[in-house]
């Protein structure tokens, strides 16, 4: 518990003087402390504070993660880019589902907003075992289906346990 | 070093732009609700992202450049959410995506 609140105390403090700038007026300062302790104690007395009030255990699986996904993003952004220029005959709408392999909620959410994220498709709905959404084209079904983004966010779900 | 680093968030502003025009034209011209969100995709991801990054060169400041990756985080985190909700809650009502074969009887624009 004591180790939760220390990593959120962090966490609000480097936050705070990073949006807030002034770092040399003392009064300013002191403010800055007593919104941090005042929102440490607000999270605690909602029985928030635990593993997942502490973002840095998921540092290490993000930064794994992130910019394989930003290399896919620039990927689709190029060829949805493409299709827009040649117009509606380069498209073929098509709504398909995808088998998951995420057992967790946060698993899930991070394959449906990985999905989502990439232009060229959007998640529909999710369940427990599938996910249901639509593609601007076909290669961008076979491309999902190829099974590249389906593991790496497994294997960031392994991480986060 | 102060050239090298306008001139590279130069590179990162106009290719954003160019994509954030891309992606205007495609929400004119794609033909229905379903794909009009890729082409707000667009916007959403790769030219939020070059745009904030090339401001982020320019920043002077330490807070500064982090309010802006901030909120280029915070971009990445929320857009696909809003998508998911619209796209989602066009499913729910029922709204069939434009299909090729379908497409090519109407002549409507």
């Amino acid at each position: 518990m004591t180790r939760y609140m220390f990593s959120l105390t962090v966490l609000l403090a480097v936050v705070w003087l990073l949006f807030s700038g002034m770092w040399t007026y003392v009064i300013i300062l002191s403010l800055g402390v007593a919104s941090v302790m005042v929102t440490v104690w607000l999270v605690g007395r909602m029985n928030l504070l635990g593993r997942d009030s502490e973002i840095f255990h998921m540092l290490p699986a993000a930064l794994r993660y992130w910019p394989w996904l930003i290399g896919q993003i620039v990927l689709a952004n190029l060829q949805v880019a493409g299709r827009i220029l040649k117009g509606r005959d380069s498209i073929d709408p098509r709504i398909a589902r995808i088998r998951i392999q995420q057992r967790t909620h946060v698993g899930r959410a991070i394959m449906a907003n990985s999905i989502t994220l990439t232009p060229g498709t959007v998640t529909l709905k999710v369940t427990e075992e599938d996910i249901e959404y639509y593609a601007l084209t076909p290669d961008l079904v076979e491309d999902l289906e190829a099974g590249e983004m389906n593991r790496r966010a497994r294997q960031f779900e392994e991480q986060l346990s | 070093m102060g050239v090298v680093l306008d001139i590279l968030s130069w590179i990162l502003l106009l290719a954003g732009s160019v994509l954030l025009i891309i992606g205007g034209i495609g929400l004119i011209r794609m033909p229905d609700f379903y794909s009009r969100i890729q082409a707000a995709g667009l916007t959403d991801t790769l030219c939020s992202i070059l745009i904030l990054l090339g401001l982020t060169l320019q920043a002077d400041s330490i807070p500064l450049a982090a309010k802006l990756l901030f909120t280029l985080v915070f971009l990445l985190f929320t857009g696909p959410t809003a998508a998911h909700a619209l796209a989602k809650a066009a499913r729910h009502d029922g709204l069939e995506p434009w299909r090729r074969a379908s497409g090519g009887a109407s002549s409507k624009r």
